[in-house]
């Protein structure tokens, strides 16, 4: 009987890993109007399942000194989108296989990029430096510029 | 200089004035918010003798200081030829500024607060003048 289980497993797992090399990373899209609108100005609204909560909290704490910009809301829309991203993140309930984004961040640390933790490194690891500062992309954080469509949650491999 | 020079350098400038507001006065939400800012910049200076948009553009270009070290200018983002898009440190495209490309621009007063309070604190770090926000509008309504 343990023996079936731990077959299905396998199984199992090599199903999903093969279906992953296709398909890339899903996370849900946000489907929240106030963070879509004012957190996707000046990039694309990162999905929230890739950051711990305590983490969305404290940048939702700072606007004001945000990665060298001033990114200040209005008190009111700042709460709803911190709840917001804090409901959906990597460590929220809520959030289904979130635990794969934050493997390896220690619990006393709080990574403010997606783009420090140890997940995103490693799926990066094999990309030259070169490729993230190409003017058409200019920055890690630009991720539509490589997955197209980054912005419905999608991380596939780029076209 | 000689006088007939300096009367034609007048009547073309005034000409152009002429044709940098008249595009502005074709959104009554720009207008609306012009408005507010010249009351604002009349209670602020009672020698207030209205928006200019030689001084907007003037203010578009510089380099300034006081703000944030990654972000002088306001070309920094919104690149040096208004009519063009820019594009932000995170690589997202910004749409042109010029309300001859972007009918739309300073039309919604709740953005147009927004983005000033934002950028003016990034690039000068402090808020800017009701003076500069309204030669900035008049600037690129004649761009
Ligand atoms: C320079 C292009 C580039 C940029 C910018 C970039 N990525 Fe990637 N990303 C890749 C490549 C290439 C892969 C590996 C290909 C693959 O396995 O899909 C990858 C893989 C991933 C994966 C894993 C996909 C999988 O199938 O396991 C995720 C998730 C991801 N990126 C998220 C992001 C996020 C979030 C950002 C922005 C913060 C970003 N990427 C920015 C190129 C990029
Ligand atoms: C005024 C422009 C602006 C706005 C608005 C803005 N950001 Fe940013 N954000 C930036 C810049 C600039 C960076 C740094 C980009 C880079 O390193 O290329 C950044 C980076 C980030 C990063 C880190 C990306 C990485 O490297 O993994 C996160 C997370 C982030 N922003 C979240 C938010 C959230 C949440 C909001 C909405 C409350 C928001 N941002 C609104 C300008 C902005
Ligand atoms: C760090 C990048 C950046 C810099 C520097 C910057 N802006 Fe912007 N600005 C943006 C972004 C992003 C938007 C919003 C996107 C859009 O409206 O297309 C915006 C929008 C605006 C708007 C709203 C226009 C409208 O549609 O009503 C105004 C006003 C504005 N900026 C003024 C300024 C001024 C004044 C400066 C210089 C003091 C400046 N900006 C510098 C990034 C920047």
């Amino acid at each position: 009987m343990k023996r079936l289980v731990l077959l299905s497993t396998i199984v199992f797992t090599l199903g999903l890993s093969g279906l992953r090399a296709d398909e890339g990373v899903k996370v849900s899209p946000i489907d929240h109007a106030a963070t879509l609108k004012e957190c996707g100005g000046c990039h694309i609204a990162f999905p929230p399942q890739m950051l711990p909560s305590r983490s969305w909290i404290k940048l939702m704490g700072d606007l004001a000194n945000h990665f060298g910009e001033n990114a200040s809301l209005d008190q009111a829309v700042q709460d709803d989108i911190a709840t917001y991203l804090a409901a959906h993140a990597a460590d929220a309930p809520a959030t289904k296989g979130g635990a794969r984004f934050t493997k390896g961040v220690g619990a006393d640390s709080v990574p403010l990029r997606i783009t420090d933790t140890p997940y995103w490194k490693r799926e990066h690891d094999e990309i030259a430096a070169s490729r993230f500062s190409d003017p058409k992309i200019k920055s890690k954080a630009n991720c539509i510029a490589c997955h197209r469509t980054a912005d419905k949650g999608e991380f596939l491999e780029e076209d | 200089m000689n006088k007939s020079h300096k009367i034609a350098l007048i009547s073309l400038l005034s000409l152009s004035n002429v044709s940098m507001v008249l595009p502005a006065a074709a959104d009554p939400a720009r207008d609306a918010i012009l408005a507010t800012l010249a009351e604002e910049a009349k209670k602020a200076d009672p020698a207030f003798g209205g928006f200019s948009a030689e001084r907007g553009q003037a203010f578009f270009a510089a380099k300034h200081t006081g703000g944030k070290p990654d972000t002088p200018s306001c070309t920094s983002c919104h690149s040096q030829d208004p009519t063009a898009a820019g594009e932000t440190r995170a690589g997202k495209r910004i749409e042109p500024l010029a309300v001859s490309k972007n009918p739309s621009r300073f039309t919604k007063v709740d953005e147009v607060n927004k983005w000033f309070g934002r950028n003016c604190n990034s690039v000068l770090g402090r808020e800017c003048t009701a003076v500069e926000k309204g030669d900035f509008i008049i600037y690129l309504s004649g761009k």
